[in-house]
Formats: structure tokens, C-alpha cells, sequence
């Protein structure tokens, strides 16, 4: 076997193929040999020495991140000489470091405290005064506290490599070395500019939009995928005191990378919202009256009895449980028209990721809906189309519409929302509204523009009464055709086969971390 | 015409020239038997020349003393992308001052060498790269280069022979580590001048990814006098691991400071005594930096070895570039060193963190133990920050910021206690 190496790491047996480097090696075996410079998606300048390591019969010490391993090379990372080393590139960092840890928005996630915990000396010896850069607004959301930074330099690669836009730079030399913008050209409308505080492995750059909002070790970290775009991002959802106080990517090799745009990475305030359906409101009369599932659901089950056809619109942030239910309920009342409506922007690429696009189509589950037998309506301002939302009975699931105004009135003898929120125009005219949750506070799945179906954790308790809409759905099928209700999220899932035939075979359980992507769709059907 | 001051055990090799200003230009050189080895080399296979080269044992004279002929091996035989020579004449190290002397008299001998390095590694392009403050060097250098052109030396298809070299001069911008070799191929390149990892070394992906050899100035001027006399006739001088001679630039307490060719191995005590002319205090000498500020400061009684890499080496510090600073007995070696080390300090491009943040604070240190303000404990500490610079790092600005801090300490502690012992304003009760 030419291709792989063996080797050595404090004293496990590691195979790996050609070229690996110790730390990638290491990192294999479970040991974790520390690092700053080193960022698995960019180049690796071997500046920052702190990984440094012994390899027996080398006289110098080896940068881990750069080294490749040799074949039955004897690492070993926790020698008296490699620790002595780290300790000591911790005392050079250290030194001129603030350690303002108490108001530094990085305490709990910083590199720089982790190691120190363990690498660390217990007293400084810099007797001097501290070297002072200060602090600058890189533009953007991005603020530079210059004391804090270890020079790294992982933002200024990120610029030039991945986002392939360089705006940030090292200046100066030595001890004053610092990182900056050129002239009077910052990180201002750069769309990946965000990902430069994610990687920095410090405070010194730092989210104006997050700062001082909350202590890292006080959020609650929940996987999710992000709902801007229908590229589907993986990301977490952090959340303190059931607000979600800000996004951040989670890696996933086939669809994001390590990062995500700064259009997904700022939309979430809507998460928060306080103006929310918190429980079932029927109608009597000019008054819409709150009343309890069963009482809500059991009138509406009578309201629809003998009742056939209309129209439905749903909202593509629905997940494909939700949407599936909804289909099954369109079919059950045999409406002809079904339909969503979904804004667009400019589509833009991460150049040196290209895989990764803010998409056109700005919400999450575009392709679920088109799967489950939706179509899109209105233009591409994600308005219009209202007038089709006529019949009998009309039924609208997580749409807000925002666009419709106060007199908006559809030809129908019975409107049914589900959603989060009810507005103005719908308030006048619904007969039921019933509190629905958004995908940050349940399970379930979002299918990406390119068929991957993902899936996503709640985050967040919902407000009041609010249900997830595949539930609200199927208990009315429950009532209306006597369908089995599905109990859990992965039961709902499951029944999506019968819907579209592209989800026929797959698993909740089998979608793994990356996902799973969709056969391409089946001939559309006469 | 008397170059400053010559010494009868000088072998002028390189420096025969010096101080003649006819020799500078191109018809003056050639009557001085300039370009009669490049018109030689036209005729040889690049390979022969490196043979000769490696036959006279001729080491680096920037400072790493690298065997050149080796070196010129390392390249492709076969080139599959455009070869580089770059000279270096970015000369930086506080302490030498002999390739501005070398450009200055005899800027032809360092063409000639240019031209034939080029050709020996089949490289069709030679980049020299000089230090920007050497304004009026660079000048010279780029006239003689305009008359190289016009003589048919140089360019496409060189006196007919069909061999193309091409000459192109650089300025630095004043960044001491672009004298390090890997920085200056960043900083031809037009990138921030920082020395980068190795591997890959040079002749593998140096200058744009090309293969690339990188030579001081010092070492293409004694490679016209091998190609024309041979490899066996350069060993004449010197040492069995140091043929030939050597510029020695001898600056601090000496009577007669400046430039020294000589063959390698002469004695060192018997250099800085009578060659150099002694201490002109006429105190007797206390310490020797034998190779510029980044090498191990040596004492005065150790000074009883030959002038060559190996001798020095033995004695624990370097021949490096030959820089010699000399101090007599009345110097206290605190503030040069502090400010050797405020240099380092300077200089470092600050990449890697035991340089950036080490030769900072270590400056900050000594310029305390100075201000009257140091502890003996400060002494410990500069030798554990020296420790963690050295051997830490991407190139050696770092150890070399170490070096004359770790000797001092070991060598010179008392000139350090010394200002421990001076009493401090509030001390003295004010």
C-alpha cells in the first residue's frame, strides 16, 4: 500500500494516506495537538508555532499543521520539548494580550483561553507596559479589537482565498504588525465578510450586530438549516432565554463548507417575534373568539363536512412535513389550485467555494414544495397571486400575507389559516386561525434547491398554544378521512412517500448529518 | 591608488580593484581581464561550470556558507519551467558593508558572476535584488548593466552563442528580511516580504513556483575566478572546508576599520591586532562579533582560532557573512547588544509569534536593565525568552535576535550587573 502512511502519535498507530499532516494524523487518532493559524479550509502559513511537535530524529521541533508524515515516523506532542514550546508561544501571545476576558463577547469559545487553561504559565512576566493597537470598524457588521488579536491572519486568508475579495491585510511590521482594511475600503457590502468572525479564533473580530448580547456559555447551541435561501446552509441557532441571538454555520462538506452569507447569517430576528397566534381563534360572527384545540378542531371538522374544493397557498418555510400534510389535506378536499409564493434577489457565489450560493429563490424549502405539488404564484417580489385563492373553502399555511391589504376578501365560504402570525387583512376575513410553529421550534426537514433533504432540531419553546402545522394538519385529516395521526415528526416524514414518489424509501433516521438528496423528480404526471 | 588601508596578507582576489574607478566600467574591466571567463563559459556545458564550482569547494558568503556548487546542483538538469538566479544584494546585517564595496569598484566582476550562475543552473532570467538605501551602489550597478546590454553580454542570444541572460535590477524597499532568501522571492514577487515554510526549498518551487537558486553577491564575484582558473586553482587558499578568501568588514574599536580580504582560515587574534591595527584606545580587546549582529558574541581569549567557517563554528558562533565588530575593554556590552536586539525587533515581519512578540519584549527588557531599573530575575527571563526563540521559527531573525542576548548573559554577566548595581533616583533618596 504506497498510497497510505504509517505512524506513530504518542504511541498509537496511525494510518493515513500519503501526504496527510500530523495534525490531520493526530487529529485522527482523537488527540488534539492546538493550533491557530490552521483552518481546515485554508492555506497554512505555520505562523503562529503553537504546534509545534517532536518527531524523533528531527532536531528541530515541527510545525504539525504543515508537516506531512513520513512514513513510521514517531510523533510525539506532548514531549517535555513540544510542551515546553507551546508554553512558551502561549506566553509571547499572552503577553501583549489584554486578557479582558470579562467584557471580551469571545470568553467560552476563545481559543486563546483554552489553551492557555492547559498550556499556560500562571504568572506573566512582562513587566513592561502592554503594546496598544486599539480598535477599528472594519465596516459590515465586523468590528477589530486590535489588542485582542493573535495575528493569525485566518480573516485576511479568508478574504483572499475563499471569498477571493481582499479587504483585509497585515500592515506593519514585528510587534506592530495588525490587521486592517485598505484606505477607506472596509468589509462594508461584502456578503461573506461575517465568516471572518467566526474564524477567528479571539475576540478581536467581533459581530456589532451580537455584541455584548449575550455570554457564549449561556446559549443553548441547536443544529439547524438556515431559511434565507434554498441553498440550506447548515448552521446552529444560538439561543439565550428562548431568543435566538444569532446564527453561525455548521460545517457540512457537501453543502456549505465552514461558512455561510451574511444575508442568512442576519435574518433572524423574525424568530423572535412577540406578536404571535398563541391559540385556536373561531370565528362568531364580527369576533374571533380563542378556544382550545379540541373545540377549534372538532367545529372545523363539522365546517367542512360536505364541503369540497378551493384552494390552498402555503409558505416554502414550511418543512416538507408540513407541506406534505398540507397536500394530503388539499387532496382530501379535492382543491384544484395549490399554490406558494416565494421572493428573489440576486444570486452570488463564494468564489472559493462556488458550491455555496446565496440562491435566488430566498427561502428554505422551494424545492419541497415544488416535490409535494405546489406552484409558485405572484412575481418575484414574493407578492401577487392572491386571486387565486378562491373556492369554497380556502386555506392558507404559513403565509403572513403581508401584501394583502384591509379589505382583502377572497370568494370563499370558509378561510383557514395555519401559520405563526395572523395580520391585519387576514384577521378580517379568516373564520379559523390556528397558532402554528416556526421551524426553529420543532423537528423536521427542509428538501435544498439541489434535492438534499436536511434536517433541523427546535431551538426554541413555541408561544402559547402553537403547534407544528404537519400535527394541526393531520389531526383534521384525523377528523376528516380518519387517517392516522403521525405522533412524531420521523412519522410524518414517513408518510411523504404517498405524496410524492421521490421520497418513497428514504428514512428520517437515515439522513444523516449531511443530509440525503432526493432522487430527480418524476415525470410529471397528465 | 590606495583603497583605504591594504595589508600585505590580504589576498586581493576580489578586492584587487577596489578604489580604481576605471574598473568600474566595462571597457576598464575588460583591460582588467573582465568577461574572459563568461566568453569561456559559452563554450562549456552548464554542468561543467558547476563541476568547477563544486571542485573549489567555494561556500556561501551570505552568511549560511552553504556549499555553492551543491547548491547549483539541487536544480532541475532537465528544466520543465523557466529557471531563476536571484543575487542578493540586499546586504542588511548591521556590521557588513562588503557587497556595496564589491557593486561599487567592481560591478562588472558581480555581472560576470550573475551571467555565469545564470547559465549554470539554466536560468534565462537573473534578478538582482538590491537593498534600497544603496542609492548611489544601485546606480552604478544599473549603468554597468546598461553597458553588459550594449556589449551583446548579455540578453537574447549572448555574443552569438545562442544562450539568453537577462539582467534585471530590484530595489528593495528597506525591510531587513528581505535579505532572507525566501523573503526576497515574496518580495520580487510583489507579496509582503515574509519568509516562507521550506519545503519546498527553492529549486523546487522558489521565484512564481520556478526552480530558483539564490546567491549573495560575494559568492557570483569569486565565480568568474574559478571558471577561468579552476576549481583545484581556487583551493590554493584557505581551508580543506573553506577554500579561497574571504571579505572580512571590520567596523567598532579598531584603528583601521573597512574591508579585509583574506584567505580564509588566517588567524583572528593576529587580524583584529595587526591587520585591523588594534584597538585604537589601546585598550586591550574585550569581545569580537565575528559575523555580524546575529551571531554569538565571542570573548576576547577566544579569539585564538582561524578565520574560516569550521574554526568558528567550533568556538560556537558563525563566520556568517564575515562581518567583524570589534570592542574593546571599556565597552559594556549592555547597549549594543540592546540595540542589536531593538533591531531584530524591528525587522522581525512578525508572522511567526515567538519572533514577533519575543524580540519586542526582549528589547523592552533591556532597555529597562539600562534605564537602571533590571533585576538579576530579568536575566533569567531574557534567557528563557531567548530559549523560546530559537529553533521556534520560520527562518533564524529569530535566533539570530538571540544569539548576542545568550552570549552576552553567559560571557558578560557582569557588564549587566553593573547596571543593576547603579543606584536608582529613588534609591539615591531624591
Amino acid at each position: 500500500m504506497s498510497d497510505t502512511v504509517r505512524c506513530t502519535i504518542d504511541g498509537l498507530t496511525v494510518e493515513v494516506p500519503k501526504g496527510t499532516t500530523i495534525l490531520e494524523a493526530a487529529a485522527r487518532a482523537g488527540i488534539d495537538v492546538p493550533h491557530y493559524c490552521y483552518h481546515p479550509a485554508l492555506s497554512a502559513p505555520a505562523q503562529c508555532r503553537i504546534c509545534l511537535v517532536e518527531v524523533e530524529g528531527v532536531a528541530k521541533l515541527v510545525p504539525a499543521c504543515v508537516t506531512a508524515v513520513a512514513d513510521g515516523a514517531v510523533v510525539r506532542t506532548e514531549s517535555d520539548a513540544a510542551l515546553a514550546a507551546r508554553k512558551g508561544v502561549m506566553e509571547f501571545l499572552l503577553i501583549n494580550h489584554p486578557l479582558d476576558c470579562p467584557v471580551c463577547d469571545q470568553s467560552g469559545e476563545c481559543g486563546l483561553q483554552d489553551y492557555a487553561y492547559e498550556e499556560g504559565r500562571k504568572f506573566g512576566r512582562l513587566k513592561e507596559p502592554k503594546r496598544v493597537i486599539g480598535r477599528d470598524d472594519f465596516g459590515g457588521d465586523v468590528l477589530f479589537e486590535g489588542d485582542r488579536c493573535i495575528l493569525c491572519t485566518r480573516c485576511v486568508r479568508f478574504m483572499r482565498e475563499i471569498a477571493r475579495d481582499e479587504r483585509l491585510a497585515v500592515v506593519q511590521r514585528g510587534d506592530r504588525n495588525t490587521i486592517d482594511t485598505f484606505f477607506d475600503r472596509g468589509l462594508e457590502g461584502s456578503l461573506w465578510a461575517g465568516n471572518v468572525v467566526d474564524i477567528c479564533p479571539v475576540g478581536a473580530l467581533l459581530s456589532k450586530d451580537f455584541l455584548h448580547k449575550a455570554r457564549a456559555w449561556d446559549l443553548d447551541r441547536v443544529p439547524s438549516v438556515c431559511p434565507s435561501c434554498s441553498h440550506g446552509c447548515n448552521i446552529r441557532l444560538e439561543v439565550r432565554d428562548n431568543q435566538v441571538m444569532r446564527l453561525k454555520p455548521r460545517p457540512n462538506p457537501e453543502v456549505n463548507s465552514y461558512w455561510m452569507c451574511d444575508v442568512g447569517r442576519f435574518n433572524y430576528r423574525w424568530l423572535n417575534r412577540q406578536d404571535r397566534l398563541e391559540a385556536p381563534l373561531v370565528r362568531q360572527g364580527e369576533r374571533l373568539l380563542a378556544t382550545t384545540w379540541s373545540v377549534a378542531l372538532n367545529d372545523l371538522v363539522e365546517r367542512l363536512r360536505g364541503r369540497r374544493g378551493g384552494a390552498m397557498l402555503v409558505s416554502p418555510l414550511l418543512s416538507n412535513e408540513d407541506l406534505g400534510a398540507a397536500r394530503r389535506l388539499a387532496d382530501a378536499l379535492g382543491f384544484q389550485a395549490l399554490g406558494f409564493r416565494v421572493a428573489e434577489g440576486p444570486e452570488e457565489a463564494l468564489p472559493g467555494w462556488s458550491k455555496l450560493k446565496l440562491r435566488r429563490e430566498r427561502a428554505a424549502n422551494v424545492e419541497g414544495a415544488r416535490r409535494l405539488g405546489f406552484v409558485r404564484w405572484g412575481g418575484a417580489d414574493g407578492r401577487g397571486g392572491l386571486e387565486r385563492l378562491q373556492g369554497p373553502v380556502v386555506v392558507i399555511v404559513g403565509d403572513e400575507l403581508g401584501d394583502a391589504d384591509v379589505a382583502w376578501a377572497p370568494q370563499a365560504e370558509l378561510v383557514i389559516v395555519v401559520g405563526p402570525v395572523l395580520s391585519a387583512p387576514l384577521r378580517q376575513r379568516v373564520d379559523f386561525a390556528l397558532p402554528a410553529t416556526t421551524f426553529a421550534e420543532m423537528e423536521g426537514t427542509f428538501t435544498n434547491a439541489e434535492g438534499r433533504v436536511q434536517r433541523f432540531w427546535p431551538a426554541l419553546v413555541p408561544p402559547g398554544m402553537a403547534r407544528p402545522s404537519w400535527q394541526i394538519l393531520g389531526v383534521l385529516l384525523a377528523g376528516l378521512i380518519g387517517a392516522p395521526v403521525p405522533a412524531s415528526a420521523a412519522d410524518a416524514f414517513a408518510l411523504l412517500g404517498d405524496v410524492c414518489r421521490d421520497f418513497a424509501g428514504f428514512r428520517y433516521d437515515d439522513l444523516g448529518p449531511w443530509g440525503r438528496i432526493l432522487p430527480q423528480p418524476a415525470a410529471i404526471e397528465a | 591608488m590606495a583603497y583605504p588601508y591594504r595589508h600585505p596578507d590580504e589576498v586581493r582576489l576580489l578586492s584587487e580593484y577596489f578604489g580604481d574607478p576605471e574598473a568600474r566600467t566595462l571597457e576598464g574591466w575588460r583591460r582588467r581581464g573582465g568577461y574572459r571567463a563568461w566568453e569561456k563559459a559559452l563554450g562549456m556545458d552548464p554542468a561543467q561550470i558547476v563541476e568547477e564550482v563544486k571542485k573549489s569547494g567555494l561556500r556561501g558568503r551570505g552568511g549560511a556558507g552553504f556549499p555553492t556548487g551543491v547548491k547549483w546542483s539541487f536544480m532541475p538538469q532537465k528544466p520543465t519551467k523557466p529557471h531563476y538566479l536571484l543575487c542578493n544584494a540586499d546586504e542588511s546585517e548591521p556590521g557588513t558593508f562588503k557587497d556595496r564595496e564589491l557593486i561599487r569598484w567592481t560591478p562588472h566582476q558581480v555581472l560576470e558572476g550573475c551571467l555565469l550562475g545564470a547559465y549554470a543552473i539554466r536560468a534565462q532570467h537573473c534578478y538582482i535584488y538590491i537593498r534600497g538605501e544603496y542609492m548611489e551602489v544601485a546606480q552604478i550597478l544599473a549603468r554597468a548593466i546598461e553597458e553588459v546590454y550594449e556589449a551583446g553580454l548579455a540578453g537574447e542570444n549572448v555574443l552569438g552563442s545562442g544562450v539568453t541572460v537577462h539582467l534585471t535590477l530590484h530595489l528593495g524597499a528597506g525591510a531587513y528580511i528581505c535579505g532572507e532568501e525566501t523573503g526576497l522571492m515574496n518580495s520580487l514577487e510583489g507579496r509582503r516580504g515574509e519568509p516562507r515554510v521550506k519545503p519546498p526549498y527553492p529549486a523546487v518551487a522558489g521565484y512564481f513556483g520556478c526552480p530558483t537558486t539564490i546567491n549573495n553577491v560575494e559568492t557570483l564575484a569569486n565565480v568568474p575566478h574559478i571558471v577561468l582558473h579552476g576549481g583545484e586553482w581556487y583551493r590554493q587558499w584557505g581551508t580543506e572546508k573553506s577554500p579561497g578568501t574571504k571579505l572580512f568588514c571590520v567596523s567598532g574599536h579598531v584603528r583601521r576599520p573597512g574591508n579585509y580580504e583574506m584567505p580564509l582560515g588566517y588567524p583572528f587574534r593576529k587580524f583584529v591586532e595587526e591587520v585591523c591595527g588594534g584597538t585604537p584606545s589601546g585598550a586591550p580587546i574585550k569581545a569580537v562579533i565575528p559575523g555580524g549582529s546575529s551571531v554569538p558574541i565571542l570573548a576576547a581569549e577566544e579569539l585564538d582560532i582561524g578565520m574560516d567557517y569550521e574554526s568558528i563554528a567550533a568556538a560556537g558562533s558563525m563566520l556568517g557573512a564575515g562581518s567583524v565588530i570589534v570592542m574593546d575593554a571599556r565597552t559594556n556590552l549592555v547597549p549594543p547588544v540592546r540595540r542589536m536586539v531593538e533591531f531584530y525587533a524591528h525587522e522581525s515581519c512578525g508572522q511567526c509569534t515567538p519572533c514577533r512578540e519575543g524580540t519586542a519584549w526582549a528589547a523592552k527588557i533591556l532597555r529597562r536593565i539600562e534605564r537602571g531599573e533590571g533585576t538579576e530575575d530579568d536575566l533569567q527571563t531574557l534567557l528563557d525568552v531567548s530559549e523560546n526563540m530559537t529553533g521556534r521559527t520560520i527562518c533564524v531573525l529569530s535566533d539570530s535576535a538571540a544569539a548576542p542576548i545568550v552570549s552576552s548573559i553567559q560571557k558578560f554577566r557582569e557588564d549587566y550587573l553593573a547596571y543593576m548595581r547603579r543606584p536608582t533616583l529613588a534609591g539615591a533618596g531624591a
